[in-house]
C-alpha cells in the first residue's frame, strides 16, 4: 500500500525528521490561502501514486500568487497517468545546494533490511543503480537487532557525504529506520534530501510503502489507505479484493494461484489470442467469490470470450462449479462463452455440479485455452 | 528414494484444530503421511481425526517423536508458529499460510540461519513423495510414483506441470512447491542440490516465474554444479512490466533482470531447455529418459 507524500511527511515530522512547512489543498482557493501562509517560492505537487510526477507535469514551483493561482488549476483535476488529481501539497521552496538519496528496503536476495545513501540524488535513482551501481553506498541490518547507530553512521560516510552534514544525515537515516520497522514499510525513501546554504538538511520528498500483509497490525495505516483506481473495473476489483490486471486484449482469463493465471495468459497469447485480464481469484475460493470473478469478466467491454482456470489444491472443485453455476443462472442469456477447465481437490465433485448446459468443459488446460481462443476468434469475425 | 520427506517422516500438524489445518490433516492422513501429532495452544488434549492434539509443539515432539511439522496457522500468529517449530530442532518445518508480513518473515529467516532446520515456504504447497509422504496441501491423486524431481515457486502451477508428467507416466522422486514470497525459507538451489545428490532423481522440472533473481541464481548453479538434467518453465512472459501480478514476488521491475525472458535466456545458457507450454516441459522431460 503507497501512501501519499503528505502522509509519510507527517509521520516523518512526528518522528522529528525535518520537511519543509506544507499545506494539503483540495481547491485552487484553499491552494491560495495555504501560499500566503507558506510564502514564496512554494511548490505545488500533485498527490497521486503514481511515480515520475515531476516530468509529468505534477510538481511546479510557484514563486508569485499569480503563478500558484496558475499551477494549482492546471494540477487540481489534471489527469496524471490515468489517475485524476484531486489533492495537492503546497509546500515551501527549499533553496538547496546539494541533493542526497537516502532509501531504506528489503534486500531479498539477503532476506535482509538494507540501507541505501547515494549523493546522486535529486535524479531518477533506478538509473543510477543501473549505470553506475557503486554510486549506491549499502549496509544491511540484521532484522533481529535492528539498526545499530553506527551503522547508519558509516553508510553515509561511506557514500561520501560532506563532512560537516554526514551527522545529521545519518540521524534522518536512523529515524527512517524506525519508521520503517514500526510502520511494516516494505519501502522508504527520500530523493531528494536537500541541503541547503546553511548547511541544513531537510527531506524534500517522501515515498512510504506499507506490506500490506501487515495491515492487520497497522490500524492507522489501513485508516490512510485511499483507493485509487485507473477505472470502474480496477475499481470492482479493488471492492471484491482480487488481485487483477486489466490489459488490452479480449481473452477473459479466471483462474486460483498467481503462477497458474500467468500460465494461462502465455498460453493465450501462444495460442495466438490476447488477454484481457490478469484475475487471480486466490486460494481457497468460495463459491461467492467465483461468482464475483465471473462479474468482473463480464462487465468488461473489450472481452469476448472467457476461459475458467482452476487447479484446486486448498481450492475445492465442488466450490468453484457451485460458484459457476450461481453466477451463471442468473441470465436468461450468458453474455459472453465460458470454458472451464476443472482439475485438482474436489475437481471430480465439481464436474458433477457443474452446469454444463451454461459453459464449455475442457478437460486439459491447452485445451480449455484454444477452445477461448477460438471462441474470442469467433465473435470479432 | 526421495529428499526431504519419506514414509518415516513423524509429522506434527500445528493449527490442526482450525479449518484448513484438520481439513488437510485428514487428506494427509488419507495419503499416507505419518500424522503423528497436532499442536494448537489451549487444545490440548483433544483428538482430530485419532491425532493427539497437544498445546505446544515441544510436547507434541517429545510425546510423539515427531520429527517434521506443517503449519496451518492464520497470518498474524504464523511467523511465531514458525518460531516455535525452529526452537524446537525439528528437521523440517513446512509453512502453508499466505500473507506473513515481511519483516516478520526476515526475522525468521535470521533464526533459520541459526537451526539445522530445512523450512519450506511460507505461502507455499508443501512438498510430496509420491506413495510415501505429503506435507502439505497438494492435491495427492495428481501425483505418480516415479524418477522426476520438481521444485516450483508456484502451487497452482505445480499441479499443472505434475499433471503433464504424470499422463505421460513420467512419475515423480519428489515434488516441493518452494512459494513465491520475498523471503522464503527453502530455494531453487537448496532443492536442485538435494535432487542432484539423490540417486533415484533421474531429472528435474524447475518452475520459475517472473521477479526477483532466484531463477538466475538457479541457473548458475545448474551450470556449474549439475549433471542430472533439468527442464524448465517460466511463467509470466506476457506480463506487461510495472504491474503486479498477484505474489509479492511476481513483479517486473521494467528493466533488464527479473523479466520472463532474462531468466529463460539465463537457463538456456545452463543447458536447461525452456517449455513454452507445460506440455513442451514433459516433452522435454521424456527426451531426458
Amino acid at each position: 500500500m503507497k501512501l501519499h507524500e503528505y502522509q509519510a511527511k507527517s509521520l516523518f515530522a512526528d518522528a522529528g525528521i525535518p520537511v519543509p512547512d506544507s499545506r494539503l489543498a483540495t481547491s485552487v482557493e484553499d491552494a491560495l490561502d495555504a501560499v500566503d501562509e507558506i510564502g514564496y517560492p512554494a511548490a505545488i505537487k500533485a498527490q497521486v501514486h503514481v511515480g515520475g510526477r515531476g516530468k509529468a507535469g505534477g510538481i511546479k514551483i510557484a514563486t508569485d500568487r499569480e503563478e500558484a493561482e496558475q499551477y494549482a488549476d492546471e494540477i487540481l483535476r489534471m489527469d496524471l497517468k490515468g489517475y485524476t488529481v484531486d489533492q495537492v501539497l503546497v509546500e515551501a521552496g527549499v533553496d538547496f545546494v546539494d541533493e542526497l538519496y537516502v532509501g531504506v528496503t528489503m534486500d531479498r536476495a539477503e532476506g535482509k533490511p538494507v540501507l541505501m545513501v547515494s549523493t546522486e540524488g535529486g535524479v531518477n535513482i533506478e538509473e543510477v543503480a543501473e549505470e553506475n551501481p557503486d554510486a549506491i553506498a549499502r549496509e544491511h541490518v540484521d532484522p533481529a537487532f535492528g539498526l545499530h547507530p553506527y551503522q547508519a553512521r558509516k553508510v553515509v560516510y561511506e557514500a561520501g557525504v560532506d563532512a560537516d552534514v554526514a551527522l545529521d544525515v545519518a540521524s534522518i537515516l536512523s529515524t527512517l529506520y524506525e519508521l520503517y520497522e514500526e510502520n511494516d514499510a516494505s519501502e522508504i525513501e527520500v530523493n531528494p534530501v536537500m541541503i541547503t546554504s546553511d548547511r541544513d538538511v531537510i527531506a524534500a520528498d517522501a515515498v512510504m510503502n506499507i506490506d500490506e500483509d501487515a495491515l492487520f497490525r497497522q490500524p492507522d495505516l489501513a485508516d490512510m489507505a485511499e483507493e485509487s483506481y485507473e477505472d470502474d473495473l480496477e475499481r470492482k476489483a479493488g471492492e471484491y479484493g482480487f488481485d487483477y490486471v486489466r490489459l488490452s486484449g479480449n481473452v477473459g482469463i479466471i483462474g486460483n494461484g498467481a503462477g497458474l493465471v500467468m500460465t494461462t495468459l502465455d498460453l493465450v497469447d501462444y495460442y495466438g489470442g490476447a488477454p484481457a485480464n490478469f484475475l487471480d481469484i486466490g486460494g481457497g475460493a468460495k463459491a461467492e467469490r467465483v461468482a464475483n470473478a465471473l462479474d468482473m469478466v463480464f462487465s468488461d467491454d473489450n472481452v469476448d470470450a472467457v476461459v475458467f482456470n482452476i487447479f484446486g489444491g486448498i481450492t475445492r472443485g465442488d466450490e468453484v462449479a457451485k460458484g459457476i453455476n450461481e453466477a451463471l443462472e442468473q441470465f436468461d442469456e450468458i453474455p459472453k462463452k465460458v470454458v472451464v477447465r476443472l482439475a485438482g481437490t474436489n475437481a471430480e465433485e465439481g464436474m458433477e455440479i457443474l452446469n454444463t448446459d451454461l459453459v464449455e468443459v475442457e478437460k486439459t488446460l491447452e485445451d480449455a485455452v484454444q477452445r477461448a481462443v477460438a471462441n474470442a476468434e469467433e465473435v470479432t469475425q | 528414494m526421495s529428499i526431504f520427506v519419506d514414509d518415516d517422516t513423524r509429522v506434527v500438524v500445528q493449527g490442526i484444530t482450525g479449518g484448513e489445518g484438520k481439513f488437510h490433516a485428514g487428506q494427509m492422513i488419507e495419503y499416507g503421511t505419518n500424522v503423528v501429532a497436532g499442536a494448537v495452544p489451549g487444545k490440548g488434549g483433544q483428538e482430530v481425526h485419532g491425532v493427539p492434539v497437544y498445546d505446544t509443539v515441544d510436547e507434541a515432539v517429545e510425546a510423539e517423536d515427531a520429527d517434521a511439522s506443517v503449519i496451518f496457522v492464520p497470518p498474524a500468529f504464523a511467523a511465531d508458529a514458525v518460531f516455535e517449530s525452529l526452537d524446537t530442532d525439528l528437521d523440517l518445518a513446512v509453512a502453508i499460510t499466505e500473507g506473513i508480513p515481511t519483516q516478520d518473515m526476515a526475522k525468521v529467516n535470521k533464526r533459520l540461519g541459526e537451526t539445522d532446520t530445512r523450512l519450506i515456504g511460507p505461502n507455499c504447497p508443501g512438498i510430496i513423495t509420491p506413495g510415501e509422504a505429503k506435507l502439505g496441501i497438494l492435491p495427492g491423486n495428481i501425483f505418480s510414483e516415479g524418477n522426476v524431481g520438481l521444485v516450483s515457486r508456484s502451487g497452482t502451477l505445480t499441479y499443472q506441470v505434475v499433471d503433464n508428467l504424470t499422463e505421460r507416466g513420467l512419475g515423480q522422486s519428489t515434488a516441493i512447491g518452494i512459494g513465491g514470497d520475498p523471503i522464503i525459507g527453502t530455494s531453487f538451489v537448496d532443492a536442485l542440490e538435494a535432487f542432484e545428490a539423490d540417486p533415484d532423481t533421474d531429472a528435474v522440472v524447475m518452475c520459475g516465474e517472473i521477479g526477483g533473481e532466484d531463477e538466475e541464481q538457479a541457473a548458475r548453479f545448474i551450470g556449474e554444479h549439475m549433471d542430472t538434467p533439468v527442464a524448465g518453465f517460466i511463467a509470466g512472459r506476457t506480463a506487461p512490466p510495472g504491474k503486479r501480478m498477484g505474489h509479492a514476488g511476481a513483479i517486473v521491475s521494467g528493466s533488464g533482470t527479473g523479466t520472463a525472458q532474462s531468466k529463460i535466456d539465463a537457463l538456456n545458457e545452463a543447458g536447461v531447455p525452456v517449455g513454452d507450454t507445460p506440455e513442451e516441459v514433459a516433452d522435454h522431460v521424456e527426451d531426458f529418459l
